[in-house]
């Protein structure tokens, strides 16, 4: 296995707000390799978005480590941030609110070169625009048209072609497809494919959909309100499902195969209970089917296989 | 559809060819082209399609709650009942809406009013339409609906905002139930929500159609939502229903529309391990300029000279229609 190329430590992420500390993000430890995906699943207010902000320093992490190419980004100052943006990415979830609409598609592609200063010649930096504007997929005749010219699919490939300009090693792709409709969400995730396959890119692909998650991620994270439950390489994760959370997700997703039309299907009562000030222990126990006495008062991620991990003292 | 005026007496809802414009500043946009579908007693049926393919507008204009001096239906008929729901007066629809037919919006975000308590607004349904009974009765019924939505009764006093998204939804839900409507368009009732708050929310649905066995028309995008809820599926493309059939005949894959097909290839499944998706290539036609032939002939991988010149027809077989040339007498099929 060669050497991870981003790495979390017992990362975390607390928020300081009117009522406690609300913890989005508990002791995460992740590996992301090179040319590979990491897909991280989980529902609205899990902490999957604020673990990728928190990744790429967007948020400052109340404790932990981020590790890209073995060294440690946290320690880093300002200034040098821009140089580690140069290698790691974004892409936002909404391409209507995440591009400047007063700039052209020129000027948002040609935005981040400038900002970390990685061409300053305008030549140079136009024609960079021009090839990445060609590898995502939109034609060169729109370069100088603004935002509101274009429908959500092209507005999300300019989002990705503001994330591939400085050419990064690592890109997090929160939710990029889910605002779309699914002839064009295909088009998105094809093309992200191809750019993995073409430039050996890594991904964190942020999303509530497992179907989406399955088909481009070589790994899954699954989180529960700020935990990792369940963490595994994706065939693992589909064949052997050991977290009742990830069983419950799975089954409760509605599939077009009509054979599994009337199965028996374990849906789970209740909603996420608050992140603020959480009890210690499983925070799924409230809503798991299993839970114990021993569930409430700790929570522990172990490997039960080689690469699988699960939080879950019930299994064995 | 080729034989709209048959059975008339099942059918509760009867919309024939019909054409929905909304004329903007700079332009007509042709939000519906000629859009036939009829629904049963009971029966459930999931209109598919993507964003701007008409289905918000059709639910709109079956309630006749199109923007005013912008929305316009320009042909067609809407058959309620018996009655063609285009001729009537306003204080018939008044009558209709929220009572007989009633509709759960898209995002229960912006569906509640914030400024007033769940209690209330579930309340002024009953105030509208059953002005007979008594106060305590009301309150006791909205007490019933809230308890089978699963919402306890004492959070009525609460305003929107102290709810999560599932329970908005369900608090929208019971406001689209209390008045036992005969026929409840669900326009996406669950897209803003989580896959496990979706699972309760369509067993929620399920249950109570089985309680008050009202016909149900669900709009949506996800054919997996369609294949656990809905009998009949309708999908539509450019303002036309393009396929209409029971679930069995659409999901066999044996016999679809390009575009239905298109649609199959295009969603990851879980059951599937399939490398790449096969997207539809392009997007749908500007809605501004209308289209001559085929409304798919520019997506679609079959297209011949025919497509662009003329529309297709509807061919129907037991039941399962296909707007298609290819299934024509002279097409491939």
């Amino acid at each position: 296995m060669p050497a991870p190329l981003v790495e979390a430590i017992n990362l975390r992420k607390y928020f300081k707000t009117a009522k406690g500390m609300l913890h989005a993000v508990e002791d995460v430890n992740l590996k992301v390799y090179p040319g590979k995906t990491l897909g991280v699943v989980g529902e609205s207010g899990c902490g999957k978005s604020t673990l990728g902000r928190t990744i790429l320093r967007l948020h400052q992490a109340t404790s932990g480590q981020v590790l890209f190419q073995g060294e440690d980004i946290l320690k880093y100052r300002k200034k040098d941030m821009k140089k580690v943006h140069l290698n790691m990415q974004m892409v936002f979830q909404d391409p209507y609110s995440s591009i400047d609409p007063r700039m052209s598609v020129r000027g948002i592609i040609a935005e981040p070169l400038e900002v970390c200063g990685a061409l300053s010649d305008k030549k140079e930096i136009n024609e960079r625009v021009e090839q990445i504007m060609e590898l995502c997929g939109l034609p060169a005749n729109h370069a100088n048209l603004y935002p509101h010219e274009l429908d959500g699919g092209l507005r999300q490939r300019v989002g990705l072609a503001r994330a591939m300009a400085v050419s990064p090693k690592f890109i997090v792709c929160d939710e990029p497809v889910s605002a779309l409709d699914v002839s064009i969400q295909a088009q998105i995730l094809n093309l992200l494919m191809d750019l993995q396959d073409d430039r050996g890119l890594s991904y964190m692909f942020i999303t509530h959909d497992l179907c989406v998650v399955k088909h481009i991620s070589s790994e899954i994270m699954v989180m529960y309100m700020g935990q990792v439950v369940e963490y595994a390489p994706t065939e693992e994760l589909f064949r052997n499902q050991l977290h009742p959370y990830t069983r419950a997700l799975l089954a409760a997703i509605p599939t077009v195969d009509l054979s599994r039309r009337n199965r028996e299907r374990h849906t789970l009562t209740g909603e996420v209970s608050s992140p603020i000030n959480p009890a210690p222990g499983c925070r799924f126990a409230p809503r798991c089917p299993y839970a114990t006495e021993q569930c409430r008062r700790e929570y522990q991620l172990r490997e039960v296989s080689p690469g699988h991990f699960v939080a879950c003292n019930q299994c064995r | 559809m080729a034989d709209n005026t048959k059975n008339t007496s099942e059918n509760l809802l009867e919309v024939s060819d019909l054409h929905v414009q909304y004329r903007t500043d700079d332009a007509i946009v042709h939000a519906i082209n000629g859009l036939s579908l009829r629904v049963k007693q009971g029966e459930k049926l999931g209109l598919v399609g993507e964003t701007g393919a008409g289905k918000t507008t059709l639910a709109l204009s079956i309630l006749r709650l199109l923007p005013a001096r912008v929305g316009e239906i320009t042909q067609g008929s809407i058959v309620y009942n018996g009655d063609n729901l285009l001729d009537q007066p306003e204080s018939f629809m008044l009558g209709l809406r929220g009572k007989r037919i009633s509709m759960i919006f898209q995002d229960p975000m912006t569906s509640l009013n914030p400024t007033i308590t769940v209690g209330k607004q579930i309340l002024e349904v009953l105030d509208l339409h059953f002005p007979e009974l008594s106060k305590a009765d009301k309150s006791e019924k909205v007490d019933e609906i809230l308890k089978m939505v699963g919402i306890p009764p004492s959070r009525k006093e609460d305003f929107p905002h102290q709810f999560s998204g599932g329970m908005k939804q369900r608090i929208v839900i019971a406001m689209a139930l209390i008045a036992e409507p005969e026929l409840l368009l669900a326009d996406e009732p669950t897209t803003a929500l989580d896959v496990t708050i979706q699972a309760q929310i369509l067993d929620l649905m399920r249950e109570l159609k089985d309680k008050f066995n009202s016909a149900v028309i669900l709009i949506t995008h996800d054919l997996g939502v369609v294949a656990e809820f809905c009998d009949t599926v309708a999908v539509v493309y450019s303002g036309r229903v393009v396929e209409y059939g029971t679930v069995e005949q659409i999901y066999a894959r044996r016999e679809n529309h390009p575009y239905t097909s298109g649609l199959f290839n295009c969603i990851p499944d879980l059951t599937s391990n399939a490398p790449r998706l096969v997207p539809i290539p392009g997007r749908m036609a500007d809605p501004r300029i209308p289209i001559e032939g085929c409304c798919f002939a520019d997506r679609c991988p079959h297209c011949t000279e025919r497509c662009r010149k003329a529309a297709p027809p509807v061919v129907e077989r037991d039941g399962h229609g296909i707007m298609c040339h290819l299934f024509t007498e002279g097409g491939e099929r």
